[in-house]
């Protein structure tokens, strides 16, 4: 389903990743692991088509080329990016934009648009995956969020959107136990045969709940090792320590806040 | 970053879509304002000695004020010499009958513009219950459910009208609350007004549906000067919805008009404006001057005035509708949303009197500026001494689209009374490219999400909207319905 062929991402004249092989399949849980500042937010942001970076080589997305469409191109195509830090849209209603969002996702897969009441049906079923109240219902996108919510509405609106490639940027990172098993299981009840997914975190914790295909360790912008759910418990025992130091200057925020 | 640009130039850049011409036979007087013209307007109108004679001693003063060189230039806008000698004060649409008794008789042609507008008289009759009261160029040519609201004893009629039907009322309030020497531009209209609304509830009535007026300026040349006047005796409430466009021509026109309400006690008005002027086109060629004064009186008790405004259109808006609370326990509200993009200029905000004890006010700003469009808010909040207990809260808020525009604030206190509270808070933001990102990132194209987002910041405001004008406001910024589930 994806390809990632010799991938460079820029941001800066700093180099980022510097040249990532990666195949998924569909059906397949992907972990990629790595130490602060490795390149694993970047990865994402690339593959959803953030514009900051100058990025060469090239991505296959079911055959075609991703790096050529849009971000909302992407999303409309199946490509589904769960944030690290999801934002606020302050007086934008949390239903009325992910309804907006699954009807654009609708009209690219041929589907009728969804009317707001067939809308909420289909919210409140899916909300429960993740044990959101619906008081969620009336607020702004993310508005007084708490940290935990906000990655909870994340993956309820992995839920509603369906992806067929999800890419989770450290899901885990801010959650206490009770939210990541929550969490966790609305991601375990996503898995399926035809959906791929890329699951980039620091700690090994997420992956007792998520248990990947594959594990790969990001480090310094390349895969230095590749392996099955063992390689991250080893990681735990051993930590990043064994692999290349992280470049000097700190982890490669998202960049561009025009605040 | 290019791409938030870019999307920003597209939306900013928008054409105008209401900037059509209807070819009606007009009668016009001649160009330029003088005692003759004044007395011309007058007689066209039938109007008695009283009305004459007040305009008159308007027009004598403004005479003083242009020599003194009294047009006020204290507002943040910037814009050539007015030349008040070419500009043409009364343009009325020739009626192929004499004077129209319903809809029927409406000149077809006038119809037709409507319904361009997307308001056809008859459906609006049919369909939403509003009365609207529609004035092209200077005259009201046809006022709608007049019967169902005299039934209750709503007199809702054009301002002409209530001079001959209605003196007494007219005569008892007419500058009230705007004298006729209040300032420069409505000493103007004091002197020129040639048509307008007249509304007026009595003691303890509902107004059982919301009125409507859609102003529409259509010759060259012409300014429009309408007056407003609305009355809610003890106990009454009334919505009163105002809405406005005008064709496209490359010179500026002049709209200096004049806004009375009055509030007795215990009485409610609210007013909403959803103003669409031609802005002018990229260049800052053409375009509406809205210079306008609107203000209301909360004269009794625990009276109440809300002011919601959105301004998306004219050249150059100067405009504070304002309220004086001078009964105990009255309250003021201000609700506005100014958008300027291109060249537009707007000059805008509120006054709120405090004179009554325990009186309260709202003051909701909310500018975007876009393209090359300068915002600025300018509001004062003045407790008078006896306003003992007084509480005010401000609140404005300006978001930039792009790096060429501009959103300024001038918040004036004045507080003679130790017990008042005033609260100002006010921000500043851009819409940020994580936002932008992040509605891309779930499909919504990159326009839509602008939309959205200024949507979203507009959202506290457009809440105080009637439905039907909320939703026209939303339009108006270019989205899609908010908050339907939500």
């Amino acid at each position: 389903m994806l390809e990632i062929k010799n991938l460079h991402a820029k941001v800066e004249g700093r180099d980022v990743l510097r040249g990532i092989d990666l195949r998924v399949n569909a059906g397949e849980v992907h972990a990629i692991m790595g130490p602060n500042g490795s390149g694993k937010s970047t990865l994402a942001q690339v593959l959803a088509g953030r514009d900051a970076y100058q990025v060469t080589g090239e991505v296959l997305y079911d055959g075609k080329d991703l790096l050529a469409l849009l971000p909302e191109e992407r999303a409309v195509a199946g490509v589904f990016l769960a944030f690290q830090y999801p934002v606020e849209i302050p007086g934008v209603g949390n239903l009325y934009f992910l309804r907006t969002a699954l009807n654009a996702v609708r009209r690219q897969r041929g589907l009728e648009e969804l009317d707001a009441m067939d809308f909420l049906a289909l919210a409140k079923e899916r909300m429960k995956l993740v044990e959101m109240d619906q008081s969620f219902m009336s607020r702004s996108v993310n508005e007084g969020f708490s940290g935990g919510e906000k990655k909870r509405n994340e993956i309820f609106q992995m839920a509603i959107l369906e992806p067929r490639l999800a890419i989770l940027d450290e899901t885990d990172s801010g959650l206490d136990i009770d939210a990541l098993r929550i969490v966790a299981s609305g991601v375990n009840a996503l898995r399926g045969k035809d959906r791929a997914m890329v699951v980039i975190t620091h700690y090994q914790r997420l992956l007792d709940y998520i248990v990947p295909d594959h594990v790969h360790v990001l480090a310094n912008g390349r895969i230095v090792q590749s392996g099955d759910k063992d390689l991250a418990r080893e990681l735990e025992k051993h930590g990043y320590a064994a692999f290349e130091p992280p470049p000097v200057a700190a982890t490669p925020r998202p960049v561009g806040i025009a605040r | 970053m290019t791409d938030t640009q870019n999307e920003i130039q597209e939306l900013a850049s928008r054409e105008y879509k209401y900037g059509f011409v209807t070819d009606l036979e007009m009668d016009v007087v001649p160009r330029g304002l003088n005692e003759d013209v004044i007395r011309l307007i007058s007689s066209k109108k039938n109007e008695p000695p009283w009305m004459l004679a007040w305009r008159l001693k308007a027009y004598r003063h403004w005479v003083t004020l242009a020599k003194s060189e009294a047009e006020p230039t204290w507002a943040n806008v910037h814009y050539g010499p007015i030349d008040y000698q070419d500009i043409i004060y009364y343009a009325a649409p020739k009626p192929k009958k004499p004077g129209p008794k319903s809809l029927d008789e409406v000149d077809p042609e006038i119809t037709t513009m409507f319904n361009k507008l997307g308001i056809s008289l008859a459906e609006q009759e049919r369909l939403t219950g509003v009365a609207v009261d529609a004035i092209v160029d200077s005259v009201s040519v046809a006022t709608t459910f007049k019967k169902k609201l005299a039934d209750v004893g709503v007199i809702f009629c054009s301002f002409s009208e209530a001079v001959l039907e209605h003196p007494e009322l007219v005569r008892k309030y007419l500058g009230s609350v705007v004298p006729y020497t209040d300032n420069f531009f409505a000493t103007l209209n004091s002197a020129a007004f040639t048509d307008g609304s007249f509304c007026f509830v009595p003691k303890g009535v509902r107004c059982p549906m919301e009125l409507s007026t859609y102003f529409r300026i259509n010759a060259a040349d012409t300014g429009q000067f309408e007056r407003t006047l609305i009355i809610a005796e003890e106990g009454a409430y009334v919505s009163y919805l105002e809405g406005c466009t005008a064709p496209m021509r490359d010179k500026n026109q002049l709209h200096a008009a004049v806004v009375e309400l009055v509030a007795l006690e215990g009485a409610q008005i609210k007013y909403s404006t959803v103003q669409n002027w031609y802005p002018g086109d990229a260049e800052g060629r053409g375009g509406i001057y809205n210079f306008v004064t609107k203000r209301g009186k909360c004269a009794g008790a625990n009276s109440k005035i809300s002011w919601t405004q959105v301004e998306t259109g004219s050249a150059i808006t100067w405009k504070y509708p304002s309220v004086i609370l001078q009964g105990d326990g009255s309250v003021g509200e201000f609700y506005s949303v100014a958008l300027t993009t291109n060249r537009q200029q707007a000059d805008t905000g509120t006054k709120m009197i405090h004179i009554g004890k325990n009186t309260r006010s709202t003051i909701l700003s909310k500018g975007i500026s876009a393209g090359r469009g300068q915002n600025t808010y300018r509001g004062l909040v003045k407790v008078l001494k006896g306003a003992t207990g007084a509480r005010n809260h401000t609140q404005c808020d300006s978001l930039l689209l792009g790096s060429e525009c501009g959103a300024h604030t001038f918040p004036y206190v004045e507080v003679k009374n130790a017990t008042a509270q005033v609260e100002h808070e006010a921000s500043t933001s851009k819409i940020s490219e994580d936002q932008l990102f992040y509605c891309r990132q779930r499909g919504i194209r990159a326009e839509d999400a602008v939309s959205m987002i200024v949507n979203g910041f507009c959202r506290e405001v457009f809440k105080e909207l009637p439905m039907e004008f909320a939703v026209e406001a939303q339009k108006l910024l270019g989205v899609s319905l908010e908050g339907s589930v939500g």
